[in-house]
Protein backbone atom coordinates (compact mmCIF):
# COMPACT_ATOMS: atom_id res chain seq x y z
CA UNK A 1 0.00 0.00 0.00
CA UNK A 2 1.25 2.99 -0.62
CA UNK A 3 -0.50 6.39 -0.55
CA UNK A 4 -0.95 9.68 0.29
CA UNK A 5 -3.32 12.30 2.51
CA UNK A 6 -3.21 15.45 4.06
CA UNK A 7 -2.14 15.73 7.57
CA UNK A 8 -2.59 19.19 9.45
CA UNK A 9 -2.26 21.20 6.20
CA UNK A 10 1.12 18.72 4.58
CA UNK A 11 0.78 16.54 2.31
CA UNK A 12 2.47 12.59 3.69
CA UNK A 13 2.52 9.05 2.64
CA UNK A 14 2.10 6.21 4.16
CA UNK A 15 3.05 3.02 2.87
CA UNK A 16 2.38 0.20 5.60
CA UNK A 17 -0.35 -2.79 5.98
CA UNK A 18 -3.86 -2.41 4.69
CA UNK A 19 -4.62 -3.44 8.12
CA UNK A 20 -3.38 -0.40 9.79
CA UNK A 21 -6.00 1.79 11.38
CA UNK A 22 -5.80 5.38 10.76
CA UNK A 23 -4.95 5.73 14.50
CA UNK A 24 -2.14 3.42 14.55
CA UNK A 25 -0.80 5.17 10.55
CA UNK A 26 -1.04 8.68 12.56
CA UNK A 27 0.83 7.42 15.35
CA UNK A 28 3.55 4.92 14.79
CA UNK A 29 4.29 5.79 10.93
CA UNK A 30 3.69 9.25 11.19
CA UNK A 31 5.10 9.76 14.78
CA UNK A 32 2.19 11.93 15.44
CA UNK A 33 1.19 11.30 19.22
CA UNK A 34 -0.97 13.86 20.28
CA UNK A 35 -4.01 11.17 18.92
CA UNK A 36 -4.66 9.05 21.79
CA UNK A 37 -5.68 5.31 21.72
CA UNK A 38 -7.75 3.92 24.63
CA UNK A 39 -10.19 1.01 23.76
CA UNK A 40 -9.51 0.61 20.12
CA UNK A 41 -13.16 -0.65 19.23
CA UNK A 42 -14.65 2.86 18.63
CA UNK A 43 -16.02 3.22 22.17
CA UNK A 44 -14.35 5.74 24.20
CA UNK A 45 -13.47 8.16 21.46
CA UNK A 46 -9.80 9.20 22.79
CA UNK A 47 -8.99 8.42 19.17
CA UNK A 48 -10.99 10.84 17.68
CA UNK A 49 -9.12 13.01 14.20
CA UNK A 50 -11.44 15.18 11.88
CA UNK A 51 -11.61 13.79 8.19
CA UNK A 52 -12.78 15.85 5.95
CA UNK A 53 -13.80 18.34 8.20
CA UNK A 54 -16.08 15.77 9.78
CA UNK A 55 -14.96 14.20 13.87
CA UNK A 56 -14.42 10.50 13.65
CA UNK A 57 -12.96 7.51 15.04
CA UNK A 58 -9.64 6.85 13.64
CA UNK A 59 -9.55 3.60 15.04
CA UNK A 60 -12.81 2.72 13.18
CA UNK A 61 -10.86 3.35 9.90
CA UNK A 62 -8.09 1.54 8.36
CA UNK A 63 -5.57 4.14 6.90
CA UNK A 64 -6.18 3.51 3.60
CA UNK A 65 -9.66 4.62 3.70
CA UNK A 66 -8.10 8.22 4.05
CA UNK A 67 -6.06 8.29 0.85
CA UNK A 68 -6.70 11.61 -0.38
CA UNK A 69 -8.56 12.83 2.46
CA UNK A 70 -7.56 16.09 4.32
CA UNK A 71 -7.00 15.16 7.86
CA UNK A 72 -6.85 17.05 11.07
CA UNK A 73 -5.00 15.70 14.70
CA UNK A 74 -4.85 17.98 17.58
CA UNK A 75 -1.51 18.80 17.25
CA UNK A 76 -3.24 20.90 13.79
CA UNK A 77 -5.83 22.54 16.26
CA UNK A 78 -3.52 25.42 16.92
CA UNK A 79 -0.30 26.99 15.04
CA UNK A 80 2.79 27.34 17.12
CA UNK A 81 2.82 27.54 20.26
CA UNK A 82 -0.11 29.57 20.99
CA UNK A 83 -3.78 28.11 22.24
CA UNK A 84 -6.48 28.30 19.91
CA UNK A 85 -9.41 29.90 21.55
CA UNK A 86 -11.16 26.43 22.12
CA UNK A 87 -7.70 25.05 24.07
CA UNK A 88 -7.44 27.93 26.14
CA UNK A 89 -11.15 27.70 27.34
CA UNK A 90 -10.49 24.02 28.13
CA UNK A 91 -7.38 25.68 30.35
CA UNK A 92 -9.08 28.38 31.77
CA UNK A 93 -12.13 26.13 32.97
CA UNK A 94 -10.03 23.21 34.10
CA UNK A 95 -11.58 21.27 31.16
CA UNK A 96 -8.67 17.98 31.99
CA UNK A 97 -6.96 16.53 34.68
CA UNK A 98 -5.12 13.23 33.13
CA UNK A 99 -5.15 14.93 29.81
CA UNK A 100 -5.45 11.30 28.08
CA UNK A 101 -9.20 11.76 26.72
CA UNK A 102 -8.58 15.56 25.80
CA UNK A 103 -6.95 15.65 22.06
CA UNK A 104 -10.69 13.30 21.12
CA UNK A 105 -12.40 15.50 23.17
CA UNK A 106 -10.82 19.12 21.72
CA UNK A 107 -11.35 17.85 17.82
CA UNK A 108 -15.10 16.60 18.68
CA UNK A 109 -15.45 19.58 19.61
CA UNK A 110 -13.74 21.97 17.12
CA UNK A 111 -15.79 19.79 14.30
CA UNK A 112 -19.02 20.23 16.43
CA UNK A 113 -18.44 24.33 16.72
CA UNK A 114 -17.14 24.54 12.79
CA UNK A 115 -20.22 23.45 11.77
CA UNK A 116 -22.49 24.24 14.55
CA UNK A 117 -21.29 27.44 16.57
CA UNK A 118 -24.47 27.95 17.92
CA UNK A 119 -24.72 24.31 19.34
CA UNK A 120 -26.39 24.77 22.74
CA UNK A 121 -25.66 22.70 26.21
CA UNK A 122 -28.07 19.87 24.99
CA UNK A 123 -26.70 19.44 22.54
CA UNK A 124 -22.67 19.24 23.38
CA UNK A 125 -24.14 16.72 25.78
CA UNK A 126 -25.90 14.31 23.39
CA UNK A 127 -22.26 14.82 21.16
CA UNK A 128 -19.99 14.19 24.09
CA UNK A 129 -21.52 11.26 25.12
CA UNK A 130 -19.14 10.01 22.26
CA UNK A 131 -16.29 10.68 24.58
CA UNK A 132 -15.37 8.81 27.79
CA UNK A 133 -13.44 11.16 30.51
CA UNK A 134 -12.60 9.71 33.83
CA UNK A 135 -11.32 12.51 35.68
CA UNK A 136 -13.60 15.74 35.04
CA UNK A 137 -17.16 14.48 35.47
CA UNK A 138 -17.43 16.67 32.17
CA UNK A 139 -18.83 19.59 33.87
CA UNK A 140 -15.97 22.20 33.01
CA UNK A 141 -16.00 20.18 29.55
CA UNK A 142 -19.21 21.27 28.78
CA UNK A 143 -18.29 24.45 30.61
CA UNK A 144 -15.13 25.39 28.15
CA UNK A 145 -17.15 24.53 25.23
CA UNK A 146 -20.32 26.75 25.73
CA UNK A 147 -17.27 29.66 26.63
CA UNK A 148 -15.44 28.67 23.12
CA UNK A 149 -18.37 29.09 20.67
CA UNK A 150 -17.76 32.79 20.80
CA UNK A 151 -14.52 31.59 18.69
CA UNK A 152 -16.87 30.06 16.13
CA UNK A 153 -19.22 32.39 15.55
CA UNK A 154 -19.42 34.56 11.96
CA UNK A 155 -17.50 31.97 10.10
CA UNK A 156 -14.40 32.41 12.35
CA UNK A 157 -13.85 28.54 12.91
CA UNK A 158 -11.96 28.98 16.44
CA UNK A 159 -9.47 30.79 14.70
CA UNK A 160 -8.00 33.16 17.49
CA UNK A 161 -9.20 36.86 17.49
CA UNK B 1 -6.05 -5.75 19.36
CA UNK B 2 -4.43 -5.62 15.85
CA UNK B 3 -6.46 -6.34 12.98
CA UNK B 4 -5.09 -9.44 11.20
CA UNK B 5 -3.83 -9.07 7.97
CA UNK B 6 -5.95 -8.61 5.28
CA UNK B 7 -5.93 -7.53 1.38
CA UNK B 8 -8.04 -4.39 0.59
CA UNK B 9 -9.49 -3.50 -2.75
CA UNK B 10 -11.45 -0.21 -3.54
CA UNK B 11 -14.00 -1.08 -6.07
CA UNK B 12 -14.95 1.20 -9.44
CA UNK B 13 -18.42 -0.44 -9.67
CA UNK B 14 -20.73 -2.65 -8.25
CA UNK B 15 -20.02 -5.38 -10.69
CA UNK B 16 -16.17 -5.35 -9.62
CA UNK B 17 -17.56 -5.28 -6.08
CA UNK B 18 -19.25 -8.58 -7.30
CA UNK B 19 -16.03 -9.95 -9.18
CA UNK B 20 -13.70 -9.40 -6.08
CA UNK B 21 -16.24 -10.78 -3.70
CA UNK B 22 -16.39 -14.20 -6.21
CA UNK B 23 -12.34 -14.13 -6.58
CA UNK B 24 -11.61 -14.57 -2.60
CA UNK B 25 -13.62 -16.66 -0.34
CA UNK B 26 -13.89 -15.08 2.55
CA UNK B 27 -13.67 -11.76 1.70
CA UNK B 28 -15.83 -8.95 2.88
CA UNK B 29 -17.37 -5.26 2.29
CA UNK B 30 -16.61 -2.73 4.10
CA UNK B 31 -18.50 0.68 3.91
CA UNK B 32 -18.08 2.93 7.10
CA UNK B 33 -16.64 0.11 8.75
CA UNK B 34 -18.60 1.55 12.20
CA UNK B 35 -19.83 -2.74 12.57
CA UNK B 36 -16.82 -3.97 11.08
CA UNK B 37 -13.75 -2.89 12.04
CA UNK B 38 -14.55 -3.82 16.07
CA UNK B 39 -15.53 -7.54 14.64
CA UNK B 40 -12.02 -7.32 12.96
CA UNK B 41 -10.39 -5.46 16.79
CA UNK B 42 -11.35 -8.64 18.33
CA UNK B 43 -10.21 -10.95 15.55
CA UNK B 44 -13.94 -12.44 15.93
CA UNK B 45 -13.45 -12.46 11.80
CA UNK B 46 -10.32 -12.53 9.74
CA UNK B 47 -11.50 -11.90 6.07
CA UNK B 48 -8.55 -12.03 3.63
CA UNK B 49 -10.31 -9.25 1.90
CA UNK B 50 -11.89 -5.81 2.80
CA UNK B 51 -13.42 -4.66 -0.54
CA UNK B 52 -14.00 -0.81 -0.02
CA UNK B 53 -17.39 0.22 -1.50
CA UNK B 54 -16.77 4.12 -0.28
CA UNK B 55 -15.91 4.99 -3.67
CA UNK B 56 -19.43 3.47 -5.00
CA UNK B 57 -21.25 7.06 -5.31
CA UNK B 58 -24.34 5.17 -6.78
CA UNK B 59 -24.68 3.42 -3.44
CA UNK B 60 -25.38 6.76 -2.00
CA UNK B 61 -28.18 9.52 -1.83
CA UNK B 62 -32.27 8.90 -1.26
CA UNK B 63 -35.19 9.23 -3.29
CA UNK B 64 -38.85 9.63 -2.00
CA UNK B 65 -41.51 9.33 -4.45
CA UNK B 66 -45.01 7.99 -4.45
CA UNK B 67 -43.67 4.42 -4.10
CA UNK B 68 -41.48 5.05 -1.08
CA UNK B 69 -37.93 6.29 -0.09
CA UNK B 70 -35.14 4.90 -1.27
CA UNK B 71 -31.89 4.73 0.95
CA UNK B 72 -28.78 3.75 -0.94
CA UNK B 73 -26.12 1.19 1.32
CA UNK B 74 -23.84 4.25 1.82
CA UNK B 75 -26.55 6.73 3.23
CA UNK B 76 -24.50 7.87 6.64
CA UNK B 77 -26.32 8.49 9.85
CA UNK B 78 -25.35 12.11 10.03
CA UNK B 79 -26.69 12.54 6.84
CA UNK B 80 -30.36 11.06 7.56
CA UNK B 81 -30.03 13.71 10.57
CA UNK B 82 -29.56 16.75 8.50
CA UNK B 83 -32.35 15.40 5.89
CA UNK B 84 -35.28 17.55 6.87
CA UNK B 85 -37.22 16.82 3.41
CA UNK B 86 -36.29 13.05 4.49
CA UNK B 87 -37.30 12.98 8.18
CA UNK B 88 -40.85 14.49 7.11
CA UNK B 89 -41.00 11.38 4.54
CA UNK B 90 -39.90 8.51 6.86
CA UNK B 91 -40.46 10.11 10.33
CA UNK B 92 -39.99 6.47 11.72
CA UNK B 93 -36.94 6.16 10.68
CA UNK B 94 -36.08 9.77 11.90
CA UNK B 95 -36.80 8.95 15.30
CA UNK B 96 -34.99 5.75 15.37
CA UNK B 97 -31.85 7.65 13.74
CA UNK B 98 -31.47 9.67 16.66
CA UNK B 99 -30.75 7.04 19.03
CA UNK B 100 -28.32 5.25 16.85
CA UNK B 101 -24.48 5.32 18.33
CA UNK B 102 -22.34 8.14 18.97
CA UNK B 103 -21.90 11.66 16.95
CA UNK B 104 -17.83 10.24 15.60
CA UNK B 105 -19.83 7.05 14.52
CA UNK B 106 -22.66 8.46 12.83
CA UNK B 107 -20.57 10.67 10.45
CA UNK B 108 -19.54 7.16 9.31
CA UNK B 109 -22.12 4.92 9.97
CA UNK B 110 -23.96 3.29 7.00
CA UNK B 111 -27.33 2.16 6.69
CA UNK B 112 -26.50 -0.18 4.31
CA UNK B 113 -23.71 -1.64 6.56
CA UNK B 114 -26.07 -2.09 10.13
CA UNK B 115 -28.47 -4.22 7.81
CA UNK B 116 -25.51 -6.51 6.25
CA UNK B 117 -24.00 -6.73 9.97
CA UNK B 118 -27.33 -7.82 11.18
CA UNK B 119 -27.13 -7.14 15.00
CA UNK B 120 -30.49 -8.18 16.45
CA UNK B 121 -30.23 -5.14 18.95
CA UNK B 122 -29.36 -2.59 16.35
CA UNK B 123 -32.20 -0.02 15.56
CA UNK B 124 -32.49 -0.12 11.65
CA UNK B 125 -33.24 -4.26 11.08
CA UNK B 126 -35.41 -3.47 13.58
CA UNK B 127 -36.93 -0.33 11.70
CA UNK B 128 -36.51 -2.06 8.36
CA UNK B 129 -38.48 -4.70 9.46
CA UNK B 130 -41.41 -2.46 11.30
CA UNK B 131 -41.39 -0.72 8.05
CA UNK B 132 -41.80 -3.90 6.06
CA UNK B 133 -38.93 -2.25 3.89
CA UNK B 134 -37.86 -3.96 0.50
CA UNK B 135 -33.84 -4.82 0.52
CA UNK B 136 -32.25 -4.45 -2.74
CA UNK B 137 -29.31 -7.30 -3.41
CA UNK B 138 -26.53 -6.96 -6.04
CA UNK B 139 -25.06 -10.52 -7.20
CA UNK B 140 -23.32 -12.51 -10.06
CA UNK B 141 -26.57 -13.16 -11.24
CA UNK B 142 -28.12 -9.72 -11.02
CA UNK B 143 -30.39 -8.00 -8.80
CA UNK B 144 -32.84 -9.26 -6.20
CA UNK B 145 -35.13 -7.70 -3.75
CA UNK B 146 -35.65 -9.37 -0.45
CA UNK B 147 -38.43 -8.31 2.14
CA UNK B 148 -36.83 -7.08 5.19
CA UNK B 149 -38.67 -10.03 7.34
CA UNK B 150 -37.21 -12.71 5.18
CA UNK B 151 -33.49 -11.22 5.28
CA UNK B 152 -32.39 -11.61 9.04
CA UNK B 153 -31.65 -14.69 9.83
CA UNK B 154 -29.98 -14.83 13.10
CA UNK B 155 -27.55 -12.98 15.17
CA UNK B 156 -25.19 -11.35 12.59
CA UNK B 157 -26.57 -13.45 9.83
CA UNK B 158 -28.66 -12.56 6.65
CA UNK B 159 -29.42 -14.39 3.63
CA UNK B 160 -26.89 -12.59 1.80
CA UNK B 161 -24.57 -14.57 -0.25
CA UNK B 162 -21.01 -14.60 -0.07
CA UNK B 163 -20.97 -12.75 -3.34
CA UNK B 164 -23.45 -10.65 -2.99
CA UNK B 165 -23.98 -6.73 -1.44
CA UNK B 166 -27.00 -5.00 -0.53
CA UNK B 167 -27.26 -2.21 -2.64
CA UNK B 168 -30.13 -0.26 -0.82
CA UNK B 169 -33.51 -0.52 0.77
CA UNK B 170 -37.18 0.88 -0.10
CA UNK B 171 -39.49 1.91 2.53
CA UNK B 172 -43.02 1.78 1.81
CA UNK B 173 -44.58 5.28 1.72
CA UNK B 174 -45.72 6.75 5.07
CA UNK B 175 -49.19 7.82 4.45
CA UNK B 176 -50.02 11.34 6.23
CA UNK B 177 -51.89 11.65 9.78
CA UNK B 178 -49.65 8.35 11.14
CA UNK B 179 -48.84 7.85 14.41
CA UNK B 180 -45.29 6.78 15.15
CA UNK B 181 -42.99 6.18 17.97
CA UNK B 182 -39.45 4.87 18.57
CA UNK B 183 -38.31 3.67 22.30
CA UNK B 184 -35.15 2.39 23.32
CA UNK B 185 -33.27 1.40 26.73
CA UNK B 186 -29.21 1.44 26.47
CA UNK B 187 -26.84 1.60 29.87
CA UNK B 188 -25.85 4.89 28.30
CA UNK B 189 -26.64 7.05 24.90
CA UNK B 190 -25.59 6.15 22.24
CA UNK B 191 -25.06 1.86 23.32
CA UNK B 192 -26.29 -0.46 21.75
CA UNK B 193 -30.28 -0.56 23.25
CA UNK B 194 -30.41 -4.03 25.79
CA UNK B 195 -34.26 -3.89 23.99
CA UNK B 196 -36.30 -1.30 21.77
CA UNK B 197 -39.89 -1.42 20.16
CA UNK B 198 -41.43 0.46 16.85
CA UNK B 199 -44.68 0.98 16.89
CA UNK B 200 -46.38 3.02 14.06
CA UNK B 201 -50.45 2.89 12.79
CA UNK B 202 -52.86 5.39 11.11
CA UNK B 203 -56.03 6.59 13.76
CA UNK B 204 -59.45 6.77 12.59
CA UNK B 205 -61.02 10.33 13.87
CA UNK B 206 -62.81 8.37 16.38
CA UNK B 207 -59.87 7.10 17.77
CA UNK B 208 -59.80 3.43 16.26
CA UNK B 209 -56.43 2.26 15.04
CA UNK B 210 -55.87 0.62 11.71
CA UNK B 211 -52.60 -1.21 9.85
CA UNK B 212 -50.59 -1.34 13.42
CA UNK B 213 -47.33 -2.31 13.04
CA UNK B 214 -45.25 -3.22 16.14
CA UNK B 215 -41.34 -3.79 15.74
CA UNK B 216 -39.04 -5.04 18.55
CA UNK B 217 -35.02 -5.09 19.06
CA UNK B 218 -32.90 -6.84 21.00
CA UNK B 219 -35.57 -9.46 22.01
CA UNK B 220 -34.58 -11.98 19.86
CA UNK B 221 -32.22 -13.87 17.24
CA UNK B 222 -33.49 -11.19 14.60
CA UNK B 223 -35.10 -7.98 14.74
CA UNK B 224 -38.30 -8.97 15.62
CA UNK B 225 -42.43 -7.82 14.59
CA UNK B 226 -45.03 -8.44 16.91
CA UNK B 227 -47.63 -9.84 14.55
CA UNK B 228 -50.07 -10.87 17.79
CA UNK B 229 -49.74 -7.40 19.60
CA UNK B 230 -50.46 -6.01 16.25
CA UNK B 231 -54.07 -7.85 15.77
CA UNK B 232 -54.93 -7.28 19.22
CA UNK B 233 -54.54 -3.32 18.39
CA UNK B 234 -55.92 -3.35 15.23
CA UNK B 235 -59.43 -2.12 15.31
CA UNK B 236 -59.55 -0.48 18.82
CA UNK B 237 -59.27 2.71 20.05
CA UNK B 238 -56.01 3.28 22.08
CA UNK B 239 -56.71 3.39 26.08
CA UNK B 240 -54.92 2.57 29.32
CA UNK B 241 -56.36 -0.69 30.17
CA UNK B 242 -55.73 -2.09 25.77
CA UNK B 243 -52.18 -0.45 26.24
CA UNK B 244 -51.45 -2.53 29.62
CA UNK B 245 -53.05 -6.08 27.78
CA UNK B 246 -51.12 -5.17 24.29
CA UNK B 247 -47.91 -5.04 26.76
CA UNK B 248 -47.98 -8.06 28.66
CA UNK B 249 -48.75 -9.47 25.24
CA UNK B 250 -45.45 -7.85 23.91
CA UNK B 251 -43.42 -9.44 26.45
CA UNK B 252 -45.00 -13.08 25.93
CA UNK B 253 -44.59 -12.48 22.05
CA UNK B 254 -40.35 -11.99 22.45
CA UNK B 255 -37.79 -14.46 22.67
CA UNK B 256 -34.77 -12.95 24.71
CA UNK B 257 -31.11 -13.99 24.96
CA UNK B 258 -29.00 -13.85 28.22
CA UNK B 259 -26.45 -12.10 28.14
CA UNK B 260 -23.40 -9.94 30.14
CA UNK B 261 -25.45 -6.70 29.91
CA UNK B 262 -28.94 -7.98 30.83
CA UNK B 263 -30.96 -11.32 31.48
CA UNK B 264 -33.79 -12.66 29.54
CA UNK B 265 -36.08 -12.20 31.87
CA UNK B 266 -35.31 -8.28 32.52
CA UNK B 267 -35.40 -7.66 28.80
CA UNK B 268 -38.84 -9.25 28.60
CA UNK B 269 -40.13 -6.32 31.24
CA UNK B 270 -38.01 -4.00 28.95
CA UNK B 271 -39.97 -4.33 26.27
CA UNK B 272 -43.71 -4.31 28.28
CA UNK B 273 -41.98 -0.74 29.47
CA UNK B 274 -40.80 0.46 25.86
CA UNK B 275 -44.52 -0.66 24.32
CA UNK B 276 -46.24 1.33 26.57
CA UNK B 277 -43.91 4.10 26.07
CA UNK B 278 -43.97 3.98 22.49
CA UNK B 279 -47.75 4.02 22.30
CA UNK B 280 -47.81 7.35 24.74
CA UNK B 281 -45.61 8.99 22.56
CA UNK B 282 -47.20 7.82 19.76
CA UNK B 283 -50.85 9.31 20.82
CA UNK B 284 -49.43 12.42 21.59
CA UNK B 285 -47.64 13.56 18.69
CA UNK B 286 -49.84 15.53 17.75
CA UNK B 287 -48.33 18.00 19.96
CA UNK B 288 -44.92 18.09 18.46
CA UNK B 289 -46.55 19.10 14.71
CA UNK B 290 -46.15 17.39 11.77
CA UNK B 291 -42.52 17.57 11.40
CA UNK B 292 -41.45 15.10 13.87
CA UNK B 293 -38.16 15.08 15.78
CA UNK B 294 -36.16 18.12 15.79
CA UNK B 295 -33.55 18.55 12.84
CA UNK B 296 -29.68 18.99 13.69
CA UNK B 297 -28.21 21.36 11.12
Amino acid sequence: MALQFTLNGKTVEFGGEARTTLADCLRHHLGQTGTHVGCEHGVCGACTVIVDGEAVRSCLMLAVQAEGSQVTTVEGLSEGEDLSPLQAAFRKHHALQCGFCTPGILTTAHALLTHEPDADEERIRHVLSGNICRCTGYLPIIEAILDARAAYADGRRGKPA
Amino acid sequence: MKLSRLEYARPASVAEAIELLQGTEGAKIIAGGQSLIPVLAFRLAAPPLLVDIGKLDDLRGTETTPAGTRLGARVRWCEIERDAALRRAQPLLAAMTDHVAHYQVRNRGTVGGSLAHADPAAEMPGVAVACEAIMHVAGPAGSRDVRSEDFFEGPLQTVLAEDELLVGLTLPPWPPGRRWAFEEFALRRGDFALAGVAVHYGRDAEGRMHDVRVGAIGAGETPLRLRAVEAELEGRKIGETLISSAAKLAAASVDPMNDLHADAEYRRALVATLFERAMLRAEHRQEEGENGPAVHP
